[in-house]
């Protein structure tokens, strides 16, 4: 009756011999399939560095001019962009402009891909009842297991570097995008998808026509969602060598800076809240035309 | 009316459950609604449906909620396919069509009015009325154009560029009526287009539809669960209990004979001097002295004529030639309500 007293274990020998299995079985495979898949994410790799360096090399001014540029086409609010200027100028003038700059690329850049990824995912998910089924629980692993746990695998097989950072934040931000660009596509009115079916819409024209552009506040509150989740993963990835902000923080918690933490961290903070108020402004701009003088 | 028949309904059932096709045989051995739910938890929508809708005429089918209605107008364009029959269109089978052919039935054949309106709430009311036209590639200032002229002619003028929820629900359907004929298709399906209206924009909008109907000609399949609705623009129609048809002719012969006891208790409370014509009353005794009464005039606008003439009888005409009399004793025995023969308060669910 021993197995009542301790709870039944695996061999000590049988464990050791299945954690080898599984850490062999994953080094001949990063070993033989590493470089194909280093290749395949040159591309990204090329576009995240070029990017970095255009924001790093370019003169501050004209940074700043297309950021207020962009704040306004987001948001049309003055506020936003004196706001979003201003942060931008305090970042400078505390000396941390160049790390701020390729934060704001690997956050770009990320979020592209998420939203590239994410978005025909969402998409397939709305159509298929099966595909949601197989797909939510993926998205909840993706959200709920540790980074660090995931950190292993991408480093052993692409080693430390800006692709691998980039995965292991996709992997983090992915599943708002997914998630609410099937909630927007099924919230879509059935009544309205019905008057489509009956003029005789196509698959393809009731989609760009009538389920992506209704689905479109929901699809953008999971892009505002992921980028606020992609920097949330900034420290994270400089862990494993991605620039930016991360990388004075970890810093700063290893040797008890706490001024350079403060100041780093509420350059994220200020990120944060920049991209939340002008994705969401934005967002509420698209819904517009609900609106209503009479109510319905 | 006598005409060609447009679309044709044949043995049409749908029974929504596990199993449909194997339900049909137990519908046709004569399986009750609720007996058929209770044992094989299937619901059975439409049985055995067969109705003939001539061109150019407004048939409505008409019935209380739940009897079916609003399915079977969605079988005419297959928005819900059948369990089995036919649905004839020009000699077509429509449930045989591919799906290319089908997308091309709906979008020149026929098309369709909603009852919530469904319009694309992102799109200007110009976008909306010219959708059916975008989607069939036509350019967008081709279509623009076509779409301006059906915006003029439901009175939407000047509202172009606002967008759905800027505008009332009277304006609303107008404007789901306008994205319907902008297609120019034959066929009109109106899926209790009216019913979420408020009373006086509902007649306006009656009154739309039947000024539209004199210049377009259309084939008009109109559901409704308001009978003076159906009264006043039907020129045939089908009453719907659970999924059967009880009953089918013009509003004079529904009213003078109805079927049974569910049609009688839906006529009790019309006013039927405003429905019923003169000529269903007359008889062919000539007269030679008195008023002259157009033979098509409702009872109530006839009563009026002859009260005041003095006289207790008038001349029925027809194109101005005496065709037969009518008594004023008739007239009144006709509007007023037939009384009610039958103890039994029966209930329809």
């Amino acid at each position: 009756m021993s197995w009542l007293e301790k709870i039944p274990t695996m061999d000590r020998q049988e464990l050791r011999d299945l954690k080898k299995y599984i850490d062999f079985g994953f080094r001949d495979f990063s070993r033989a399939y590493g470089d194909a898949i280093e290749a395949f994410f040159d591309p990204l790799l090329y576009f995240l560095v070029w990017l970095e360096k255009f924001l790093i090399n370019a003169p501050w001014p004209i940074i700043l001019v297309i950021i207020a540029i962009l704040a306004w086409v987001g948001s049309r609010s003055l506020f936003v962009v004196l706001g979003t200027v201003g942060s931008f100028l305090l970042i400078g003038y505390f000396g941390m402009w160049t790390d701020t700059m390729a934060t704001l690329a690997i956050i770009t850049v990320s979020t592209l891909l998420c939203i590239a990824i994410g978005l025909p995912i969402g998409i397939f998910m709305s159509r298929s009842d099966r595909l949601q089924s197989v797909v939510t629980p993926i998205l909840d692993v993706m959200q709920t297991i540790p980074s660090f746990v995931y950190l292993i695998p991408v480093v052993m097989l692409l080693g430390i570097g800006k692709v691998p950072g980039l995965i292991a934040v996709c992997i983090y931000a992915l599943p708002p995008i997914v998630r609410l660009t099937n909630l927007g596509i099924r919230l879509v009115d059935k009544e309205v998808l019905e008057a489509a079916d009956a003029f005789g819409s196509s698959y393809r024209q009731k989609l760009f026509h009538v389920q992506i552009p209704l689905a479109l506040p929901n699809i953008f509150a999971g892009v505002n969602q992921t980028i606020m989740m992609a920097l949330a993963m900034v420290v994270i990835a400089s862990m494993i060598g991605v620039k930016g902000l991360g990388v004075p923080v970890l810093r700063a918690v290893s040797n008890q800076y706490l001024a350079l933490g403060l100041l780093n961290g509420l350059a994220i903070v200020a990120l944060a809240i920049i991209f939340d108020r002008i994705t969401q402004s934005f967002g509420k701009r698209l819904q517009k035309h609900l609106e209503s003088e009479h109510g319905v | 009316m006598e005409s060609e028949i447009k679309v044709a309904i044949k043995n049409l059932y749908k029974i929504f459950g596990k199993n449909p096709a194997g339900m049909i045989s137990h519908v046709q051995n004569g399986i009750s609604k609720k007996e058929l739910l209770e044992k094989f938890d299937s619901v059975l929508a439409l049985n055995d449906v067969n109705i003939e809708i001539p061109a150019k005429g407004i048939q409505v089918i008409m019935g209380l909620s739940g009897s079916g209605k609003s399915t079977l107008i969605r079988h005419v364009n297959r928005l819900i396919e059948p369990t089995s029959g036919e649905l004839i269109v020009d000699g077509k089978n429509v449930l045989e069509m591919g799906k290319t052919e089908l997308r091309e039935f709906r979008r020149r054949t026929a098309s369709m009015v909603f009852q919530r309106f469904a319009l694309l709430p992102h799109h200007t009311i110009l976008e909306n009325v010219s959708y059916g036209l975008t989607i069939q590639n036509i350019s967008k200032n081709d279509a623009a154009e076509r779409s301006q002229q059906w915006i003029d002619k439901v009175g939407l003028n000047g509202y172009e560029k606002h967008f759905p929820s800027q505008l009332s629900g009277g304006m609303q359907q107008r404007v789901g009526l306008a994205r319907a004929l902008a297609t120019d298709a034959e066929i009109l399906l109106m899926d209790e287009a009216f019913s979420a209206l408020d009373p006086l924009i509902r007649t306006e909008m009656q009154d739309v539809l039947l000024r539209l109907q004199e210049e377009l000609h259309k084939t008009i399949l109109f559901i409704t669960h308001d009978l003076d609705e159906a009264l006043r623009i039907g020129d045939n129609i089908a009453i719907l209990r659970d999924g059967l048809v009880v009953q089918k002719g013009t509003s004079e012969e529904i009213i003078l004979n109805p079927a049974d006891k569910y049609v009688t208790d839906f006529i009790k409370d019309i006013n039927r001097g405003r429905v019923l014509r003169v000529s269903a009353i007359m008889d062919s005794s000539k007269l030679t002295k008195g008023v002259e009464i157009e033979k098509n005039m409702i009872i109530d606008d006839a009563l009026q004529i002859i009260s005041k003439s003095g006289l207790s009888k008038a001349i029925v005409t027809e194109d101005g030639k005496p065709i037969g009399s009518v008594e004023i004793g008739r007239m009144i025995e006709a509007i007023a309500r037939p009384n009610d023969n039958t103890d039994e308060t029966a209930t329809y669910h």
